[in-house]
């Protein structure tokens, strides 16, 4: 059996040369022609091809008995040497090459028979722009499709309410909603203040203080509170959702689900969407009174509009229409969420960077369709005059 | 084959491991367990699950550190360094993962490609070709090495890791259970590709395996590892004669009599 045994780390000898030989017929290599340096070899062998004079036919001898030492990447070079020059009628002939040497340029010569297959041209700016539109088009048709899929499964599981699982809804209550209070509530609070805060200062100037309960609550409840908290829900449950899919894709447990004959939209959407169309509302409901909080603290505070006076005026201010746009909006946004969120964690395709990019772009996609609907409400309610 | 005496001129052992100690809470893994790997040798490390195989594994490439021991490998003592004086020994060996672990977000040729421009200067079209190369010496077909792991099956998946385990042409290789897995016919693809490795390269080979045929088929030497110790150590004729229980089920279990018959017909 042969085996080289020299430790190759240390070899110390001279770096790879090729250099002309004794005759117009002959190459002579030497050194050690090694990984480490085989941007340098490569340099070389062009140098003396560019400086050879290759003759039409007959062989041509490389005498290799000075190499010292050969690993995969130098035997390739040599490899690729002999294929450049063998055209036409040349041949070329080793010599003096090691019996190990010889072995390790046979297995490459054998393995590389087959031609290496030419990357495809990166494709032009039309081109991309192209595909990205097709791709876009895609995804827009399969997020209409999976709305359809996740309604029809949804449809199936009010007819057999068995199938709808309980236990779960009720864990993504408590995750999408109820663990959402703080955040959500101290946010709107803030909201409430910033609008309070910057309405005070037009309002005392024309002597209106008393129409900041106006000014808060009408824009809190029927327009920020539920698009602030969808964002915030958006942000916190939908990339959850996209990442958590988009995991199982990836180590194949939602085709072991299909598998074992449990419909994935069941287990895996049905669930979120139905807590999160329970819990949405109820947030915005919450979010609603906190932002009415922030904007009453600053009314007491920067223009002397006391609590009662503040509450006696909103009653007048906020209309029950108002307020129900405000929760109703909730449930839509509650359903595009959840949608967006699962359908792009369906899209992972295997690789642990495609999580990350779909559930980036479940967060941006449901928020961007979020204030979508939001103006798409606005104008509808301006038509019917609400 | 005499693999001892061809490597008379450089006696030295590549991996040398003393008195190993390693426990997970209470659960001892390893008790004082001692043994060597020598240069140019396909050495295979056996037993049952969980019998700490490819925890060693992960002990000798400084995965995780045992309780207390040695364990040389070039010479140099492994426990203890720090990931800068671990720089140079990494660099001289290449570890395939039971699961191949390929980075799923680069195709395979990028794979490789990752670990020749980390650690030499060649430019892009030259690092190409040595990828394509270490590919297609693998056995994979040229077109793989554009594709991404995920595209790939398991077997292709197996060999697309040992190419990117080859990248530097190390002198030392770890496969992890290098034929779980895989069809008949690839695990075959694999003990003969794990013999050419050696013969051509020179590589020393140290294997943790499940796979008998691949042990009658390419191994030099095997030790066997279970009851937290070395129950055994020699080439698989030496080890098919021992009276030790563990080794006898092992060898002499259903699956074990059919792949040494195997290998004695082959002969």
């Amino acid at each position: 059996m042969n085996v080289p045994t020299t430790p190759r780390h240390a070899i110390t000898q001279a770096a790879a040369d090729i250099r002309p030989g004794a005759t117009p017929r002959d190459l002579r290599c030497e050194g050690a022609w090694l990984l480490r340096s085989a941007a340098q070899t490569e340099a070389r062998i062009e140098a003396c091809l560019r400086a050879f004079k290759q003759p039409v036919e007959g062989e041509l001898l490389i005498d290799a008995q000075a190499v010292t030492a050969l690993d995969t990447s130098g035997a390739w070079l040599l490899h690729r040497m002999r294929r450049a020059l063998e055209t036409g009628k040349c041949t070329v002939r080793f010599t003096g090459l090691r019996p190990e040497f010889e072995a390790l340029l046979r297995l490459i010569a054998t393995r590389t028979a087959q031609p290496a297959v030419a990357p495809l041209p990166a494709p032009g700016v039309l081109a991309r722009f192209g595909s990205n539109a097709w791709e876009g088009l895609l995804s827009a048709l399969g997020l209409l499709s999976f709305l359809g899929a996740s309604a029809t499964a949804l449809m199936r599981a009010l007819v057999q309410p068995r199938r709808i699982r309980w236990r779960s809804i009720l864990y993504n209550l408590q995750t999408a909603g109820a663990a959402a209070l703080p955040i959500t509530g101290l946010l709107s609070f803030l909201l409430g203040i910033v609008i309070a805060y910057q309405g005070a200062e037009q309002l005392r100037r024309v002597g209106a203080n008393i129409y900041i309960a106006d000014l808060v609550g009408l824009s809190m409840v029927r327009e920020l509170s539920p698009l602030i908290t969808a964002i915030i829900v958006a942000g916190r449950s939908g990339s959850a959702y996209a990442a958590q899919i988009g995991t199982m894709k990836v180590t194949e447990e939602v085709d072991a689900l299909r598998t074992i004959g449990i419909g994935p939209l069941d287990l895996l959407v049905l669930p979120k969407m139905i807590a999160l169309v329970i819990a949405l509302p109820l947030l915005t409901l919450y979010t609603d009174i906190m932002g009415v909080l922030g904007g009453m603290v600053m009314a007491r505070a920067q223009l002397d509009v006391g609590f009662t006076t503040f509450i006696d005026r909103l009653d007048d201010a906020v209309s029950l229409t108002s307020f129900l746009i405000g929760i109703g909006k909730a449930p839509v946004f509650a359903v595009i969420i959840a949608l967006v969120g699962c359908y792009q964690g369906f899209q992972v395709n295997g690789s642990a960077e495609s999580v990350g990019h779909q559930t980036t772009r479940s967060v941006v996609q449901s928020i961007f369709l979020v204030i979508l609907a939001d103006a798409l409400f606005s104008i509808a309610f301006s038509w019917l005059k609400l | 084959m005499n693999t001892a005496a061809s490597h008379a001129e450089t006696p030295d052992d590549v991996i040398e491991i003393r008195d190993l100690n390693t426990r997970f809470g209470a659960a001892v893994v390893h008790r004082d367990v001692s043994l060597s790997v020598r240069r140019g040798e396909i050495f295979a490390l056996v037993g049952g699950s969980g019998c700490g195989k490819s925890t060693m594994l992960r002990e000798i490439i400084m995965l995780q550190a045992p309780v207390s021991g040695s364990i040389r490998v070039f010479g140099q003592e492994v426990v203890g360094l720090s990931d800068e004086q671990a720089l140079p020994l990494r660099r001289r060996w290449g570890m395939m993962f039971e699961r191949g672990a390929l980075f799923s977000s680069l195709t395979v040729t990028e794979n490789v490609v990752m670990v020749l421009r980390e650690h030499t200067r060649l430019d892009a079209a030259l690092a190409n070709e040595i990828a394509a190369l270490k590919i297609a010496l693998t056995g994979l077909p040229p077109d793989a090495g554009s594709k991404y792991p995920s595209e790939l099956s398991g077997g292709m998946r197996k060999r697309a890791a040992l190419a990117r385990a080859l990248a530097l042409d190390p002198e030392l290789l770890f496969l992890d259970e290098p034929t779980a897995g895989l069809d008949p016919l690839s695990a075959a693809g694999i003990d003969e590709l794990v013999r050419q490795l050696r013969d051509a390269l020179g590589i020393t080979i140290m294997m943790v395996t499940h796979d008998l045929d691949l042990l009658w088929r390419a191994a030099d030497r095997v030790a066997v590892l279970g009851e937290e110790r070395i129950l055994g150590n020699g080439t698989m004729q030496e080890l098919a004669q021992s009276e030790h229980p563990v080794i006898r089920e092992y060898f002499y279990g259903p699956r074990g009599r059919g792949a040494r018959e195997q290998a004695w017909n082959r002969k």
